[in-house]
């Protein structure tokens, strides 16, 4: 797994000049919201913008050919029930949600899983794997553009709570929250890079550093293993909270995906 | 190995245009070893060759300094109307190709 390494002199330092501890009781969004985008740099804009050097969209075009898979004891693939994926426009906007059948936050990862599992009869994919990340990516991108919808209500409320406990939470060998560096200090640098806001919107994403996709949920773990905590699996019910929490959080931010990053 | 290519649809006879070509590829350099320690042997795509109706006209051959998901872009002169045909392939065996149609008028 290829985390970033805070280098630890660095980040004490920088800590020290941070304003007092953050243990906010109320959920907050950053003001002005802004898109990671903006703190990536121009060439990795430019790439980000540019439909044909993205090298995300080649998970774009994998994940279409997916879509039109004949898979299970059926042959049925997505686009046999779904149709073109263009209907799936606005899906993405809905996730994390409780889903009806077990009650439990599913993430947009969870929903397509679910529909290969139990609609497709057949065995899911792995969280990280390429195929996963494809679809996860193609149907998002159907709703580039808009922002979440996300409303907290009495069926999700315990995991947005939840989530924003975490986000609050200090972690790890640095002792640091996700609030002390994307909601106390983004803007700032920290080493070669600019703290943003940490915005899901544009997951998955392509990075540079990966040299591949990955889900936000690798994001996660990159910035735990960065403050030297404890990683969870993909796909953990506190990753589920947290993503909950950051679709909250991001406002009317419209989604990106397939993004690109450093 | 998904890949995605672009070609002008239509040209001038004589016009230079663009041709980007992307593929799906760890391109593994050989130095990289897995969570368990063992080398992961070198994969990478080796070799690129277009054809324009038949005719080479662009080869590129790679090696271990080429990133992840290569991307390259190269220009050729529009001769005729036809086919632009892409053939590629990695150390480990595996090909790959894609065809586009041009109007050249
Ligand atoms: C046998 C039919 C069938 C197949 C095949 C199928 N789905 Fe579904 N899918 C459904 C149904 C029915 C629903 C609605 C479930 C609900 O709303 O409770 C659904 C829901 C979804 C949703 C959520 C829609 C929303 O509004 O929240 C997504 C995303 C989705 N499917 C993706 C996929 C993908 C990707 C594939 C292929 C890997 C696929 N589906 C294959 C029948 C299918
Ligand atoms: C020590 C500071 C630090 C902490 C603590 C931290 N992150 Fe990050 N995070 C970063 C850096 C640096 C990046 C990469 C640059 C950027 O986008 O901010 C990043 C990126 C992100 C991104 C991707 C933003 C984008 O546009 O691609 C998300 C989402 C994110 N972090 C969420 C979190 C969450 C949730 C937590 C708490 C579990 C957390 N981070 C903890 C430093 C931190």
């Amino acid at each position: 797994m290829s985390g970033y390494r805070l280098p630890l002199i660095l980040i004490a330092g920088w800590l020290a000049a941070a304003p007092g501890v953050s243990v906010a009781q109320t959920a907050v969004r950053p003001q002005p919201l802004k898109s990671g985008i903006e703190f990536t740099g121009p060439e990795v804009r430019a790439l980000q913008e540019d439909e044909f050097a993205n090298p995300a969209m080649l998970w774009i075009t994998r994940g279409a050919a997916l879509w039109q898979q004949p898979v299970g004891p059926a042959q049925q693939s997505c686009a046999s029930c779904h149709g073109d994926v263009a209907t799936m426009k606005g899906v993405a906007t809905h996730y994390p949600q409780i889903d009806k059948g077990s009650a439990r936050l599913i993430n947009l990862e969870g929903r397509i899983q679910q529909c290969r599992e139990v609609r497709q009869q057949t065995a899911p994919l792995r969280y990280e794997s390429e195929d996963l990340l494809a679809l996860t990516a193609l149907v998002r991108m159907q709703s580039r553009g808009m922002p979440l919808a996300i409303e907290i209500d009495p069926q999700n409320r315990r995991h947005f709570e939840r989530g924003r406990e975490l986000y609050y939470r200090r972690v790890g060998q640095m002792n640091l929250s996700c609030a002390n560096c994307h909601q106390d200090n983004w803007g700032k640098r920290l080493g070669p890079e600019t703290i943003s806001q940490g915005q899901g919107n544009p997951y998955p994403i392509y990075r540079l550093e990966w040299q591949t996709m990955g889900s936000l949920h690798r994001r996660l773990r990159a910035c735990l293993s960065g403050v030297r905590a404890e990683m969870l699996p993909y796909g953990a019910p506190e990753y589920l909270d947290l993503e909950l929490y950051l679709a909250w959080r991001s406002g009317d931010l419209p989604i990106e995906t397939p993004g690109v990053r450093r | 190995m998904a890949a995605r290519i672009s070609v002008p649809q239509n040209a001038r006879r004589g016009d230079n245009i663009e041709i980007r070509v992307a593929i799906q590829h760890p391109m593994e350099t050989g130095y990289r070893t897995d969570d368990n320690g063992t080398a992961i042997p070198k994969n990478v795509i080796n070799k690129l060759v277009c054809r324009y109706n038949g005719v080479e006209v662009f080869r590129a051959e790679m090696g271990s300094g080429i990133a992840a998901n290569p991307y390259l872009s190269f220009f050729i002169v529009a001769a005729n109307s036809g086919e632009l045909r892409f053939d590629w392939g990695d150390d480990s065996g595996a090909t790959g190709s894609e065809r586009a149609s041009i109007i050249v008028a």
